[in-house]
């Protein structure tokens, strides 16, 4: 019965949180303004504020959010482990990596799109190094990879920001690191789109396997899944998606790691049931966090991806109890 | 009614080589134990005979196809295997894991077609399982895990089924009541195929054994034939003996 009501209870409520996302901010606007806005051509500030402004941010949101708390699912799904998320895989670092070099060298500075596609191209890079050392199709040896690709990215970061030639340039890859949704255009939203579509269609095509898995990958195998393929489309599904997705905000972390957890109990732990209900439940974590950092006005603006995280290593810290203490 | 047969196959793996020329026939509806001591490889052989290991050299073919040229859909149907210790990762409800049973089945896109949840409830039925079909399989006692994986295992009807030591970790009552699903399952004409440590239970529900011993096959035959004093004292290299009496016959290690 939960399984049946969880899915459109979670559709209404992103309905409820993007009609929010559109009328708040620092220019309240009331529905009937929001709605004259964008069927009306004339420019005038509702109507900038509205399609140039709140719609791309809020088409961003959804996107970015879902492919996390999708990717998320699915790779506690394949690697059978409750703490898994696309993180663990070097993606973010990657794309961190990508977009601080962008900034460091300058080409930032030329032309707007440099960042989110260096970014990209980090990710990409950083989860085909993952992919060839691990890929003896061990989940132990794909996540040690993962972190050993994160880590040396990181350590590339790190690099950037101590040699940083002027500390405008330090932070500016701050801010780039926080992760925000601030000032992003319809030029992120078609820069991005495209990747987290195709990721999103690879990521739901595991669901079946994901099932079979749980009952570990020699009875998923007689049971007919191609273990490899799976592998194969989960990974490459993540790197496109989150790969674009953290391209265009920066790095968010937890909602890939939270989001499958908010879900599910409701599906009874099925983990292809869960994806669906855990992109739509990554999809409204972001929006709320991005209405949030709108609302919450003390002093300078407090970033999405801080907001996130504040919020979310708590509940990472109940979730390692939770688990130790249940042994699950 | 189905008819593994495995020949000159040979499995090597880092160099060593793991079976070594195996000719072995599995006849349609009998019950098949493999025996044989720690490493000396029982669990490749099975998984070879269940089409998930390739062999180096040699062939398995099923009813005279080798598997190599069976989609591993249409495979998947007619033969169920069970790994040694299967484990659920995941608090999924019984009734959903015996499901996951009919993976091969399920079309392309949508749920589990209606028609099939009499096949699920008659397998929840047959294991005893109707109680705790809602209970989460990470709950579960060994002995109910055990009959959750019978269930799983043969709820799409598989004409070969393949299960590494299914009574591992269970106590006599389980243990016996799990060959005694298996010897009923051969009985209805599924070709069976078990790996056991437990020789008295070998005694008691194997139609033919197959002892194998540091890869090779060291004597393959009926039950009786293959279980006794000099084969079992060479296979594990320990003088042993094959008691009868009137309860029927037990294995004595002399060492």
């Amino acid at each position: 019965m939960t399984a049946r009501l969880l899915t459109p209870a979670l559709v209404l409520l992103l309905i409820a949180l993007a009609s929010t996302s559109l009328l708040a901010g620092t220019v309240w606007l009331t529905p009937a303004q929001a709605a004259a806005a964008l069927v009306d051509p004339r420019a005038d500030l509702a109507q900038l504020v509205m399609v140039e402004v709140r719609l791309p941010r809020l088409v961003l949101a959804l996107l970015v959010g879902g492919i996390l708390g999708l990717s998320g699912a699915v790779l506690q799904g394949l690697l059978r482990n409750p703490l898994a998320e696309p993180g663990l895989l070097g993606v973010s670092s990657g794309a961190s990596l990508g977009a601080v070099i962008a900034i460091y060298y300058g080409f930032a500075a030329g032309f707007t799109l440099a960042t989110p596609l260096f970014a990209l191209a980090g990710a990409l890079a950083t989860v085909a190094v993952a992919l060839a050392l691990g890929r003896t199709r061990g989940t132990l040896s794909l996540i040690l990879a993962g972190i050993a690709v994160s880590a040396i990215a990181g350590a590339g970061v790190n690099l950037a920001l101590n040699f940083a030639p002027s500390p405008y340039a330090a932070y500016e890859i701050m801010t780039w690191l926080m992760g925000s949704l601030v000032d992003r255009s319809w030029d992120h939203v078609a820069l991005a789109a495209p990747f987290i579509l195709v990721g999103s269609v690879l990521l739901f095509a595991t669901a079946r396997a994901l099932d079979a898995l749980a009952l570990g990958e020699a009875q998923a195998e007689s049971l007919g899944i191609h273990v490899r393929r799976t592998y194969l489309l989960a990974l490459v599904g993540t790197a496109l998606g989150v790969g674009a997705a953290t391209a265009v905000t920066g790095a968010i972390g937890f909602v890939g790691l939270v989001a499958p957890h908010l879900v599910r109990a409701a599906v009874g732990q099925r983990p292809g049931a869960t994806l669906l209900p855990a992109t739509l439940a990554g999809a409204a974590i972001v929006l709320a966090a991005d209405i949030a950092t709108r609302l919450i006005r003390t002093g300078p603006e407090i970033k999405l991806g801080v907001f996130v995280a504040a919020v979310g290593a708590p509940f990472f810290l109940w979730l390692v109890l939770h688990v130790r203490r249940t042994g699950a | 009614m189905i008819d593994l047969a495995l020949e000159g196959v040979t499995l090597r793996r880092g160099g060593r080589t793991v079976l070594d020329r195996v000719d072995l026939r599995f006849p349609a509806g009998r019950l098949t134990c493999v025996i044989g001591p720690n490493g000396a490889g029982k669990s490749t052989l099975l998984g070879v005979a269940a089409g998930l290991l390739a062999p180096s050299e040699g062939s398995v073919a099923l009813d005279g196809t080798p598997l190599a040229g069976l989609p591993r859909r249409s495979l998947a149907r007619r033969r169920a295997f069970l790994p040694q210790s299967p484990a659920v990762e995941w608090g999924i409800p019984v009734e959903r894991v015996v499901a996951l049973g009919l993976t091969p089945h399920l079309p392309a896109f949508g749920a589990l077609p209606a028609a099939w949840q009499a096949r699920i409830d008659a397998a929840l039925t047959r294991y005893d399982l109707h109680q705790l079909r809602r209970r989460p399989a990470t709950q579960l006692s060994g002995g109910e895990l055990a009959r959750v994986m019978l269930a799983r295992a043969t709820v799409g009807d598989p004409e070969l089924l393949i299960i590494d030591e299914p009574t591992a970790g269970l106590d006599p009552r389980h243990a016996l009541d799990a060959a005694a699903r298996l010897r009923a399952l051969a009985d209805e004409g599924c070709t069976v195929l078990v790996a056991l440590h437990d020789l008295d239970l070998a005694l008691r529900m194997a139609d033919d054994v197959v002892a194998v011993k540091g890869g090779r096959v060291l004597a393959a035959g009926p039950a009786l034939a293959i279980l006794d004093d000099a084969v079992l004292s060479e296979l594990y290299d320990t003088p042993a003996r094959v008691i009868h009496d009137k309860h029927g016959a037990a294995v004595r290690f002399l060492a």
